[in-house]
């Protein structure tokens, strides 16, 4: 591959890697008895879990009034979780599908881990908005299909609906590319595998070879598949968006809101990837291709996107000002100095404020600090879809109807258990599928690994000596 | 397949030394019937003289009828099976269909060219792969020759091609 780097850029792939390396060192999490750290993960996470199953089988079981929603303050913790999951599932297609498109090399050292992560956190986000149904068995009824009701029709004019359809495209999509790229890998994976393990991945590998066609279809279908994925992945936050923004809530009722979620979501899912991979590099030894010049790529894009993000939170309270319009200017006082004014604060100061610390080079490249920061935008996120849902409903057009809203412990129970599902998920997928994309980290080492750009600089510095003599 | 084919095959430890090797044989008019490689090696396609996939005319076709589908059954719904007016709404209210068109549109397509594409590849749960040498997926990059129906002496070249372009080793194997 003679691709030429310039010798300049900072290796992706570290430690004179050769091609049979790159395959051992990705391999071995899913080969090698489980570790006693990932034990302990684990049991936790499925204790979570249960917690989760617990509370929404009590949720369905005895109903929605076990939450503490009323009439005025119809979505809480249930929509905020959601939307949260939603935004955290978008970093993952982001990575693959716009930085592939983008031809950014860093890309291959966090793809896979973050696609797995996108479709862990859809699944986790689909079941907020169906345990708050109430009737989760008629959850199908969401689905256009030729009923005995006349038939009658879903609304095609809802919000609601369009979410349905983003969602679940959304979900389909994710999976299908994650898996088409997981194929040559499980196949590597086959074939150092032996007896029942060996039938297994063959079976997930789907008899894949390495063929010279098949690589090249399975390239342009990645190709293609990432040209949809990307109008697709700013579709879906757009849409959810418009759940609120097609309303006419003061504080809801805003054109900002399509990028401003977007940005949101871009903004917490690359959190969720730093949480997840400075723990995951570090467990499974992978430092060598999740380098700390990856991590700095991803703390770039949060402060861009912080930054974005903080913006539009100005913008929001400017219009409110300058339109003239006092609903909406009560829904921005009430949002800083209401009842729920910590939420206004946490948001603020986690998304806006502590993101800046990203200027500096030595802060975007020290790991406590990014794991740091990441908890702390994670945190801030969920502040600000509570912010947006739960203090802008308990303030509406009549004092009369004004209400407040704390959540029950089925409710703190449902959302930590959510973060125990995800965490199960996750935790399964590292030890059964390989975390790094290997053909992709091989496909790269020739331009990106640190001896082959040593090699290039030492090239580049002959060349420049014999110039001057 | 039934019938199993004899395959020779060579294995080279380099990509950069395998399509060389591909470029010499073109040369010499060889008959390739494969390449295998443990990753998308640049390069490798116009090498082998591929002619470029047309998988996409497939993501077209389909996302084409995504989206007719799509605003025909909600256009059929609402302005024939069952009109309703939504909040004053005119029946056929074009701009809220674009959202789920769209949606559909990039289904249809995505998954319809998945489909495609492991038909066409001949891909799927429960498909043995004719493994030619594990390696192959690890760090060995491999060039096949059906030898079925050759004479010796044409193996014989076989042979020594591999040896003359580097191969690293060169075995037999039908599959």
């Amino acid at each position: 591959m003679g691709s030429i780097i310039s010798p300049i850029r900072e290796p992706l792939v570290t430690g004179n890697k050769t091609y049979n390396q790159i395959t051992e060192d990705i391999c071995a999490p899913t080969e090698r008895a489980p570790s006693i750290s990932w034990v302990i993960a684990f049991s936790v996470a499925n204790v979570l879990a249960a917690v989760f199953l617990f509370t929404s089988a009590w949720t369905i079981w005895q109903g929605v009034g076990t939450w503490d929603l009323n009439r005025t303050i119809g979505w809480g913790w249930d929509i905020t979780n959601f939307v949260w999951w939603i935004g955290i599932g978008h970093a993952g297609t982001l990575i693959s599908a716009i930085l592939l498109l983008f031809r950014q090399k860093w890309r291959t050292g966090v793809n896979r881990a973050a696609e797995a992560m996108t479709i862990f956190a859809v699944a986790v986000a689909g079941q907020f908005p169906l345990i708050h149904m109430g009737r989760a068995w008629f959850a199908f009824f969401v689905f256009p299909y030729p009923n005995t009701r006349g038939p009658l029709w879903v609304n095609f004019n809802s919000p609601l609906l369009w979410d349905v359809f983003a969602i679940s495209t959304y979900a389909t999509v994710s999976v299908l590319f994650w898996y088409v790229g997981l194929i040559p890998d499980l196949a590597t994976v086959r074939d150092r595998a032996r007896g029942f393990r060996k039938k297994i991945y063959g079976i997930f590998s789907f008899g894949w070879t390495g063929s010279a066609k098949h690589w090249q279809r399975w390239e342009s279908l990645s190709l293609i598949l990432a040209g949809l994925a990307t109008p697709l992945v700013l579709s879906v936050h757009t849409i959810v968006s418009f759940d609120f923004a097609t309303s006419v809530i003061p504080g809801w009722h805003t054109t900002i809101f399509p990028p401003y979620f977007v940005a949101g979501a871009i903004f917490s899912g690359f959190a969720m990837v730093q949480t997840l991979m400075i723990i995951t590099r570090y467990v499974l030894k992978l430092q060598d291709y999740i380098t700390i010049a990856h991590i700095e790529s991803m703390n770039k894009v949060i402060l861009l996107t912080g930054t974005m993000v903080g913006v539009a939170y100005l913008t929001e309270v400017f219009v409110a000002w300058y339109s003239g319009y006092i609903y909406e200017q009560f829904a921005f006082y009430n949002r800083a100095f209401g009842p729920y004014w910590f939420a206004y604060f946490a948001m603020m100061t986690c998304n806006l404020v502590s993101p800046q610390i990203f200027w500096f080079k030595k802060m975007r490249r020290n790991l406590y600090v990014t794991f740091i920061m990441s908890i702390f935008v994670n945190i801030g996120m969920w502040y600000e879809r509570f912010v947006i849902i739960a203090t802008t409903l308990a303030r509406d057009y009549l004092p009369s109807s004004w209400s407040l809203y704390s959540p029950t412990w089925v409710e703190i129970g449902i959302f930590i258990g959510s973060i125990g599902v995800f965490f199960t998920l996750f935790l399964i997928f590292v030890r059964v599928a390989p975390v790094v994309a290997i053909a992709e980290i091989k496909h790269i080492l020739k331009s990106s690994g640190d001896q082959y750009l040593e090699k290039q600089k030492e090239y580049v510095q002959k060349q420049q000596f014999s110039e001057k003599n | 397949m039934a019938n199993s084919k004899n395959v020779l095959f060579g294995l080279y430890n380099d990509d950069d030394i395998l399509i060389d090797a591909i470029k010499t044989a073109r040369n010499q008019k060889l008959d390739i019937m494969d390449v295998f490689t443990p990753f998308p090696v640049h390069g490798l396609d116009p090498a082998l003289g591929l002619a470029e996939s047309r998988i996409h005319i497939a993501g077209f076709v389909f996302g084409l009828i995504g989206a007719i589908t799509a605003m025909g059954f909600m256009s059929w719904i609402s302005v024939s099976d069952w009109p309703i007016i939504y909040g004053g709404k005119p029946y056929w209210p074009v701009l809220s269909f674009i959202p789920i068109t769209f949606e559909l549109t990039v289904l249809f397509s995505a998954v319809g060219m998945v489909i495609v594409f492991f038909t066409i590849c001949g891909l799927g749960p429960g498909v043995t792969a004719k493994v030619l040498d594990p390696r192959i997926t690890d760090d060995m990059f491999c060039i096949a020759f059906d030898v079925s129906n050759m004479e010796e002496n044409e193996k014989a070249g076989l042979q020594k091609f591999f040896e003359e372009t580097g191969a690293s080793e060169i075995n037999q194997k039908s599959i």
